[in-house]
């Protein structure tokens, strides 16, 4: 299955286009808050022959999967359609997607030559009568076609937002099956929306809470293979694991990258107390940061590498705190009711998601840096473990409901709180972590 | 005194070689890896299965506590003296955290009860090298539903004997 990744080579091509003045483009401005989703039209994909001509439709619902799943953009439904898209390169007539009210529209064509795949794309606004950019082409063998239709979303999306998208992604995640008590975890991952499971390792010892570097070529976790929980790094591609050696009979936990993807900031537990170190992967040498008899766990870098949010019960009750990368004071930036924890800092730098537990529920929220302007995004009997899409626009977490039957579930949010929705995976799932956009 | 030394260390071996076995059902209703120790009856006061059923393998905690309570610290001095009794004997001792809380946090809240629990039986004279811990956090509850009389149950340090030199 990796294979497949690897040997997919996506080439990208611009399509010559005539340009358009480009005049008040459709834009949705996702800082203004959508409420109603912009419609759009995603006319099934034009098959150059037969052999090209499931993987149109089947590129063209993957398109439009991507871009309603956002919750941002509502599609059209064909029945509705007046024109037919028949061929790419013929004129497109406007006033038929006007009349549906389409605002945007993408047009697409397919070509399969042997093993190798090439799609073309446009994407038009309806009203203007206009191109928005150039049209683009990706081809790479067949078996790639559904990461070449994410990376038409993330084109489209884009383009009608201005911002940068998600779809071409992959979600490491915790499998669980089994009841409570004696639950099987084992490693997966999986792309963003949920195909192509691929699991990592078996159930044989608890594993919890994978992270992607920033790369997403390695996964930190941490596993129960020794007895003690212990931090181990796994090569994806390679399905490789090795342990990070920290000190002896010791617990670890709770690992996460620096943006260089050169350290590790995780847990360590002595004597029953937890607290926050650093390792440098090349030379496997650890330093202490933080030093106090208080729980310090689930630290989180800011993108530029310069700080580190973490949880501390310090205070009495576990709150948020942010203090410099290599240990120092740290400034508590929580104050609300309730306890919070697993804090993470977004890709965009300008907001720490968190879980917050007050009053009997569990919520996912977000907040400025300095702890101002909290929201949370969702309530329920037991949310944790947020996790950023590479945009900064999606959190990702995990819902446990509750009772003897309580199953963990992956779910997605926008940073809105609107488009709560779960993400399917073959069995439960918890602890997931949200890669990088793939090259 | 030298043999006690030995004694120790080959238990400490067989810690090590427990560690490896990850076995959910270890013996106790503990959660983790156990070495292949035989229960014995429950009639023998000598028995991993006596320490377990009679003296009482594992204490509770108040939410998001861990001090030991007047009840936990009694049970705790039985096991201090059940551990002195039979030197042969290692223990693993393993913090638990009801669902209460995020994974993180419950990791190192289990950590602090197994510590406390340790601790205590060090203090009654229990050599320290036959002590180990590991938490679970809310990984392992014993109880399923979520309400708190099955929370109080999964609030526990449980000390499962994990070696014997005598077999």
């Amino acid at each position: 299955m990796m294979r497949l990744l690897t040997s997919l080579l996506l080439g990208l091509t611009l399509l010559t286009a005539p340009v358009y003045a480009q005049n008040g483009p459709l834009r949705l401005d996702l800082d203004i808050g959508v409420i109603e989703p912009l419609p759009f039209a995603a006319p099934n994909f034009v098959p150059d022959g037969p052999a090209a001509a499931q993987y149109a439709q089947d590129i063209s619902r993957v398109v439009a999967a991507d871009l309603t799943g956002t919750g941002l953009f509502r599609e059209i439904s064909s029945d509705a359609f007046i024109s037919r898209v028949s061929s790419f390169e013929a004129p497109v007539q406007f006033a038929d997607w006007k009349a549906i009210n389409a605002q945007a529209l993408v047009t697409g064509a397919v070509n399969v030559s042997g093993n190798r795949l090439t799609v073309r794309f446009r994407v038009w606004d309806v009203f203007a009568g206009q191109e928005l950019g150039n049209g683009l082409q990706f081809s790479g063998t067949t078996e790639g076609w559904r990461r070449m239709a994410h990376k038409v979303s993330d084109q489209v999306y884009s383009r009608l937002t201005g911002e940068g998208g998600y779809f071409d992604s992959r979600v490491a995640f915790v499998s669980e099956s089994g009841p409570k008590n004696q639950r099987l975890k084992r490693l997966a991952i999986m792309d963003y929306d949920g195909a192509n499971v691929q699991y990592l390792t078996d159930s044989a010892a608890i594993v919890l809470a994978p992270r992607f570097s920033p790369t997403g070529d390695r996964l930190l976790y941490t596993s129960y293979e020794t007895g003690q929980p212990r931090i181990y790094v796994l090569d994806v591609d390679r399905v490789k694991q090795s342990e990070l050696k920290t000190q002896d009979g010791t617990m670890s936990f709770s690992p996460r990258f620096s943006p260089d993807g050169r350290s590790i900031v995780y847990s360590l537990i002595q004597g029953g107390n937890t607290d926050l170190w650093k390792m440098d992967l090349a030379s496997g040498q650890s330093v202490r940061l933080t030093n106090t008899p208080a729980i310090e766990t689930a630290p989180s870098y800011s993108p530029d590498g310069a700080q580190i949010v973490f949880e501390s019960d310090r205070s009495g009750t576990p709150q948020l705190y942010i203090m410099p990368a290599n240990g120092g004071e740290a400034t508590r930036i929580s104050f609300g009711q309730g306890r919070y924890g697993t804090p993470v800092w977004s890709p965009r730098g300008d907001l720490v998601a968190f879980t917050k537990q007050n009053k009997g529920r569990f919520h996912i929220g977000v907040m400025r840096v300095d702890g101002s302007e909290e929201r949370l995004l969702t309530s329920s009997f037991l949310d944790e473990g947020p996790t950023w899409s590479p945009n900064g626009r999606v959190i990702m977490f995990t819902r446990e409901t509750q009772g003897a039957s309580g199953r963990s579930t992956l779910y997605s949010v926008d940073i809105s709180g609107r488009n709560l929705r779960p993400v399917r995976t073959p069995d439960g799932g918890s602890d997931p972590s949200w890669g990088p956009l793939q090259n | 005194m030298n043999l006690l030394g030995k004694v120790i260390a080959l238990g400490a071996l067989s810690v090590i070689a427990a560690c490896t076995n990850n076995d959910p059902s270890a013996l106790g209703g503990g959660a983790g890896g156990n070495g292949a120790i035989s229960p014995g009856s429950p009639s023998d006061p000598r028995s991993p299965a006596y320490f377990q059923q009679t003296v009482g393998d594992r204490v509770l905690f108040a939410v998001d506590q861990s001090t030991l309570s007047p009840q936990a610290q009694t049970v705790l001095e039985g096991q201090a003296s059940w551990l002195l009794a039979n030197p042969d004997f290692v223990a693993k001792i393993e913090g638990h955290a009801d669902e209460q809380g995020t994974r993180e946090y419950n990791l190192a809240l289990g950590a602090r009860r197994a510590n406390a629990a340790r601790e205590y039986l060090i203090s009654r004279g229990v050599a320290g090298n036959r002590l180990t811990t590991v938490s679970f956090g809310k990984e392992r509850p014993i109880e399923i539903c979520s309400t708190e009389e099955c929370y109080s149950k999964n609030r526990r340090a449980v000390t499962v004997l994990t070696g014997s030199t005598l077999g």
